[in-house]
C-alpha cells in the first residue's frame, strides 16, 4: 500500500504561499482556517532565511489520535491521519499535543468556544458517504478521483511536493544528486562545498529512510 | 467506647492510601509517540543543520497565519505533553480514585459504621442555617456533574466509546464538554461563596492538635474533644480552598481560550487541572462516604439542618456545650 507523505525542499520554496491560496481554493475552509502554512525563519536577513511550507504531516503512530477524548481521529491504508467532526467536542487537546501546529478551530461558540477542528486531509476528505457533504464538511476528495493534493500540485517551484513517500523520496534523491555538487546551491552560503556535499547526501538518505520506515 | 471512631478517621486511611497510590505510579513510563524530529525530517529533509537547530529548537519565524503558535515549525512540548497526560494522569487518576474507593472499602469491612453510642433522645439542635444547605448541595450537585462530565472527558474513550453506537458516542461527549464548561465557572462561584462563609469556623486550635494525635478517635481510647467542626472537616474545608481553587483558576483559563493563551500555557493548565481535580474527586469520596453511610446520624445534619443530641455530644463534645449553655442562659 502507498504510504503518503508531503516533502518540502527548503532550496526551492520561495514563500509565495501559492500552496496556502492553493489548498484555501480546493477546500473552501472556513474564515480563519489555514490548514497549511508557510513558516518563514530568520525572514529577511541574506544568505540564511529559509522558507517551508507546513500542514499535518500525518504522523506515523500519531500524538493527536493519542490524545483524543473522543477518539475521533482514524488512519487510513494510504498512511493518512483523518478525523471524524461528528464526534469532534472542539476541545483543542490535539493541538496541544501536535508538534506541528496542524490543527484548527473556527471560533463559533459564545466565550470564544472553539468550533470542530479542522486539518489538512490530504485532499482526501472525511467518513462521509454523501460526496456533497464530504465536501462541505472536509473539502476536496482529490485522491478518490486519482489526483494528488491541489496544495503541491500547484507549487510553481516544486518544492512542495505530496504522494507515495517513496516516488517523493526519489524525487528529491535525484535533485539532491545534481545538487549535491561543487558551487551547489545548496543551503547557506556559509557552508564549504564538501561540507554542502555531504549535508546532500545525508539529506538525501534520510529521505530515502523515511519511506523505509513504514 | 471502644467502637467510637470518628468520621475522619476514615479520611486518615484514605490520606495514607493515596500517598501510596502516588508512589506507587507506574514508573516506566514510556512514549511511544511519533517521534516530532523524525517526522519534520522526513518532510524537510534538504535544510540545513543552522536551519534545523532553529526549526526543532522551536525558534518562531513570519507567517501569514493567525492562529496561536502558527510562526513555529515544531513545537516538541507537545509530545511531552501527550506523555505526561496518557501515561501519567490517565494511569494515576484511575490508581487514586480506585484506590480512594477500595480503601473505604476496606475500612466499612473491618470497622463497619461508627453507630450512635447512646440512643437518640429526640431532642434535635440546629447545625447546618438553611444558607449553609443551599451551597453545600449548590457546590456538591455541581461537583458531582463536573467530576463525571471530565472524567468522561479524560476515561470514556475506553469503556463508553465500544459499547455506544457512534451517533450517541459523539451526542454524549459534545454534551459532556459543554456542560463541563458552562458549569464550571458557575462552581467556581459557589467554591468562593462557601469559603468566605465557612472560613471563621476552620481556623485550626489546640482542640484540633489533640484530635489529630488520637487520630480523630482510632488511636487510644475515648473519642477526643472536637467544636462545632472537627479536625478533619477542617482538613477538608482547607483542601476546598487550596485544591478546590486550583481546580477552579486552571479551569477558568481553560474554559476561555480567546486570550491568546500560547499551546505551552494550555498544556499546563490541562495538567494542572486534572491532577488537582483527581486529587479532589479522590478525597470527596471519602468526604462522602463519612457523611452518609459512614456515620449514623451524619448526613441527616446536612439535609434537614438539624442533628439529635446525642450524636453532637458524641462527635461535637465542645460544640454540644456551648449550645446548651447558650440555651440555658437565655
Ligand atoms: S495533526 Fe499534527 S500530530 Fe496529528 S497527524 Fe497531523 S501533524 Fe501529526
Ligand atoms: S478538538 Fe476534536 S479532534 Fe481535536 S482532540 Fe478534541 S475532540 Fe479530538
Ligand atoms: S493536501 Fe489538500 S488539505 Fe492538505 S494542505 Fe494540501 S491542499 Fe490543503
Amino acid at each position: 500500500m502507498a504510504r503518503m507523505k508531503f516533502l518540502c525542499d527548503s532550496e526551492r520554496c520561495i514563500e509565495c504561499n501559492g500552496c496556502v491560496t492553493a489548498c484555501k481554493n480546493a477546500n473552501e475552509t472556513e474564515w480563519g482556517i489555514q490548514r497549511r502554512r508557510v513558516v518563514t525563519l530568520d525572514d529577511g536577513e541574506v544568505g540564511k532565511e529559509v522558507s517551508i511550507s507546513v500542514a499535518c504531516m500525518h504522523c506515523t503512530d500519531a500524538p493527536c489520535m493519542a490524545v483524543c477524548p473522543t477518539d475521533c481521529f482514524y488512519p487510513t491504508e494510504d498512511g493518512l491521519i483523518l478525523h471524524n467532526k461528528d464526534a469532534c467536542i472542539g476541545c483543542g487537546y490535539c493541538l496541544y499535543a501536535c508538534p506541528f501546529g496542524a490543527p484548527q478551530f473556527p471560533q463559533q461558540g459564545a466565550f470564544g468556544a472553539r468550533g470542530k477542528m479542522d486539518k489538512c486531509t490530504f485532499c482526501a476528505g472525511g467518513p462521509e458517504s454523501d460526496p456533497v457533504l464530504e465536501e462541505q464538511k472536509y473539502g476536496a476528495n482529490r485522491l478518490r478521483e486519482g489526483k494528488l493534493p491541489l496544495c503541491a500540485e500547484m507549487c510553481s517551484t516544486k518544492a512542495l511536493l505530496a504522494g507515495d513517500a517513496q516516488q517523493v523520496a526519489d524525487i528529491f534523491r535525484e535533485r539532491v544528486v545534481y545538487r549535491g555538487h561543487r558551487n551547489s546551491a545548496w543551503g547557506s552560503a556559509d557552508h564549504e562545498a564538501d561540507q554542502s556535499e555531504q549535508l546532500a547526501k545525508n539529506a538525501a538518505d534520510l529521505a530515502y529512510d523515511a519511506t523505509q520506515s513504514v | 467506647m471502644e467502637k467510637s471512631r470518628s468520621r475522619t478517621s476514615v479520611g486518615f486511611w484514605l490520606v495514607m492510601l493515596l500517598v501510596g497510590c502516588m508512589f506507587s505510579l507506574p514508573v516506566v513510563a514510556q512514549s511511544q509517540g511519533a517521534d516530532a524530529r523524525r517526522e519534520a525530517l522526513q518532510s524537510m529533509p534538504g535544510t540545513t543543520p543552522d536551519f534545523w537547530r532553529d526549526a526543532a529548537g522551536g525558534v518562531s519565524g513570519r507567517t501569514t497565519s493567525q492562529s496561536v503558535g502558527a510562526d513555529t515549525l515544531i513545537m516538541t512540548e507537545g509530545e511531552r505533553w501527550k506523555e505526561i497526560r496518557n501515561e501519567w494522569i490517565s494511569p494515576g487518576g484511575l490508581l487514586a480514585l480506585g484506590g480512594s474507593l477500595t480503601g473505604i472499602t476496606f475500612f466499612y469491612l473491618l470497622v463497619g459504621r461508627v453507630k450512635l453510642e447512646h440512643p437518640r433522645t429526640g431532642k434535635r439542635i440546629e447545625r447546618w442555617t438553611r444558607w449553609d444547605r443551599v451551597i453545600h448541595w449548590y457546590v456538591a450537585t455541581l461537583f458531582i456533574i463536573l467530576a463525571l462530565t471530565g472524567l468522561s472527558i479524560l476515561y470514556a474513550k475506553w469503556f463508553l466509546m465500544p459499547i455506544l453506537p457512534t451517533s450517541l458516542w459523539s451526542a454524549w461527549m459534545i454534551a459532556a464538554k459543554n456542560i463541563h464548561n458552562y458549569l464550571g465557572p458557575l462552581f467556581s462561584l459557589g467554591v468562593l461563596v462557601m469559603i468566605v462563609k465557612w472560613i471563621k469556623h476552620n481556623f485550626f486550635n489546640l482542640v484540633d492538635l489533640k484530635w489529630f494525635i488520637k487520630g480523630g478517635g482510632i488511636v487510644g481510647k475515648g473519642h477526643p474533644s472536637a467544636g462545632y467542626l472537627n479536625g478533619g472537616e477542617k482538613v477538608w474545608f482547607w483542601m476546598i480552598v487550596f485544591v478546590g481553587l486550583t481546580v477552579a483558576v486552571s479551569g477558568l483559563v481553560l474554559d476561555f481560550p480567546n486570550f491568546g493563551q500560547t499551546r505551552e500555557t494550555m498544556q499546563l493548565f490541562l495538567i494542572i487541572h486534572a491532577v488537582s481535580s483527581l486529587v479532589l474527586m479522590a478525597a470527596a469520596f471519602g468526604h462522602i462516604y463519612i457523611g452518609t453511610l459512614g456515620t449514623e446520624g451524619a448526613f441527616e445534619g446536612m439535609k434537614t439542618g438539624y442533628v439529635d443530641e446525642s450524636w453532637a455530644k458524641q462527635h461535637h463534645d465542645l460544640w454540644y456545650e456551648e449550645v446548651t449553655q447558650k440555651q440555658n442562659k437565655s
